[in-house]
């Protein structure tokens, strides 16, 4: 019945430019697109499919909240460095190279090296963990992600006692990436954690969703996923993890840092001066909903922050 | 003239076609995965082109001397009008959901809402006194003068856009440079004008 199994399907095949611009071959192509992009695209069709990752472990984090289905959250992204409107990305990124790839883990760590992505892909059993993904925008969505706690490519480099505080960086070529120049932040995007968060075992290095490889749009070939922080602490494309001793930059604090702080938990209690943070929208729903303290994983990671002022550490 | 009449009737579809394109959209379940967010966005973006639009209106006549333009200028600052009440009626009702403590407190507490609020409520008495019988009401150079509401509602609606958006400001500074074009012209216009007819009090 299936023209081609999914799991040799690229995710930027799907739609091919070609066929996105061409209206002819659109159209001839139009069954294989649709049975293809009807198979990756429909979340029910994702349990039964073989996608590049057929068998992911189970995880105790995950959540029974009904998940966004993946073409909500293919179609709609935060990637600046692929322009700045929701559905810019995931036509910006058709093209985007994620592999091969590479990863350099470096600092303050007894054994700095590069991590291949197939490395990456194989340093850990890769689990599928169900979390809810809150952007400071006020909207939110539940993801299945693939991956691992970031603590286990970590434990590979031995941070040393200086190490105090992880700095990550995106990939940036402004070649490949020519909306970027009018996003109005600095590339290349960074993060930062303290050591501590992100050994949290909540801290995913991801390298999936839907049982699949990241789509380009969403971050590809691997990314943070910290689901008690606001979206944009989630870096994307990850290139190099530098520990370090002092508080690393992150992008939005130094572009607006009356906006939006270093730690960026997710607090309903602390307003932001375009959104208001105690309630949300979740795609798919018309409704607001009430916004959790830390985004509703307060009993796992509160007690990194006791005794702080989150309201003064926003 | 029967003209005319033709010129108000593609005009008038003209700028309607946007809200059918978005009922279009909406019949279609066909408007992003944030389908709120998208009708706000569609909205105000169709405001504040139309606010352009409206005060480009006596600059083109002139600079065209195509005078009979006038006559599709209250039709188009009309649609302003429209367009900003499904702007608000989307915020108020499908996004804050009648909540009235979120909408008081949005009031006071976010400026790109309060600069909003002001071009919104500016073109309010506009729209009231657009008809011809309150033109002969107020008298042509007091309604005129009412009028020139316009311009403090498109200042403000660029520093609402300027104001909501994070980093990205190019469509903001695209449309405060055409606001600020507009009325650079009525200003040299004015200052021309007055220097030419002083005797004029
Ligand atoms: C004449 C008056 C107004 C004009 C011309 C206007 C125009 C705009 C424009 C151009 C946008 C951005 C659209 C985009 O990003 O594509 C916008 C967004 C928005 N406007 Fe207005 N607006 C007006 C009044 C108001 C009022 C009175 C309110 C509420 C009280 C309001 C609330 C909003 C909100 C909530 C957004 C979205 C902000 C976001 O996405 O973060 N606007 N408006």
């Amino acid at each position: 019945m299936l023209i081609k199994k999914p799991g040799d399907i690229r995710y930027s095949e799907v739609t091919p430019k070609a066929v996105y611009f061409d209206r002819r071959k659109f159209l001839a192509a139009l069954p294989a697109a649709f049975l293809a992009g009807r198979e990756l695209l429909s979340p029910s069709a994702r349990a039964g499919a073989a996608g590049k990752f057929p068998t992911l472990a189970k995880s105790p984090f995950s959540t029974t909240e009904k998940e966004n289905s993946l073409t909500d959250v293919a179609h709609y992204n935060n990637f600046y460095e692929f322009g700045t409107a929701k559905d810019e990305p995931f036509q910006l990124a058709r093209n985007f190279k994620t592999y091969p790839w590479t990863v350099s883990v470096e600092g303050e760590v007894a054994k700095p090296r590069k991590f291949s992505i197939d490395e990456i892909l194989k340093l850990a059993p890769l689990e599928e963990r169900i979390y809810r993904h809150r952007c400071v925008e006020a909207w939110s969505i539940v993801v299945p992600w693939a991956g691992y706690s970031l603590s286990a490519l970590l434990a590979q480099v031995q941070p040393t006692p200086k190490a105090r505080f992880v700095a990550f960086q995106s990939y940036y070529n402004p070649s490949e990436m020519p909306a970027a120049q009018h996003a109005g932040i600095e590339f290349p995007y960074v993060e930062g954690l303290r050591l501590d968060e992100a050994m949290h075992p909540l801290a995913l290095l991801c390298v999936g969703m839907y049982g699949d490889a990241l789509p380009p749009q969403d971050g590809a070939p691997v990314r943070m996923i910290l689901p008690w922080k606001y979206g944009f602490k989630s870096i994307k494309s990850i290139v190099k993890i530098r520990l370090v001793e002092k508080m690393p930059p992150n992008t939005w604090n130094t572009m607006q840092p009356m906006e939006y702080g270093f730690y960026s938990n997710v607090n309903p209690n602390v307003d932001h001066p375009r959104w208001t943070q105690s309630s949300e929208r979740r795609l798919g729903e018309l409704r607001r909903r009430p916004t959790l303290m830390f985004n509703g994983y307060a009993d796992q990671v509160a007690s990194l922050y006791t005794g702080m002022d989150l309201k003064k550490n926003f | 003239m029967p003209r005319r009449r033709w010129a108000k009737l593609v005009v008038f579809p003209l700028c309607l076609s946007p809200a059918c394109w978005l009922a279009w959209r909406a019949w279609n379940s066909n408007l992003t995965p944030n389908p709120i967010e998208y009708i706000t966005h569609f909205t105000g973006d169709w405001t504040i082109r139309m606010i352009v639009a409206t005060l480009a209106v006596t600059p083109l006549r002139r600079i065209l001397h195509l005078p009979g333009l006038i006559r599709f200028r209250r039709m188009i600052g009309l649609f302003a009008f429209f367009y900003g009440c499904l702007h608000f009626a989307t915020w108020f009702g499908l996004d804050k959901f009648f909540d009235m403590h979120e909408i008081l407190g949005d009031f006071v507490k976010r400026r790109f809402i309060i600069a909003g609020l002001v071009a919104f409520l500016g073109m309010l008495p506009l729209a009231i006194t657009s008809t011809a019988g309150w033109v002969r009401r107020m008298g042509g150079r007091r309604w005129q003068a009412l009028h020139r509401l316009i311009y403090l509602s498109a200042a403000s609606a660029v520093v609402h856009y300027y104001w909501l958006v994070k980093s990205d400001i190019r469509l903001p500074a695209l449309y405060g440079s055409l606001v600020g074009l507009l009325l650079l012209y009525r200003l040299v216009w004015w200052l021309w004008n007055r220097r030419a007819a002083p005797a004029v009090p």
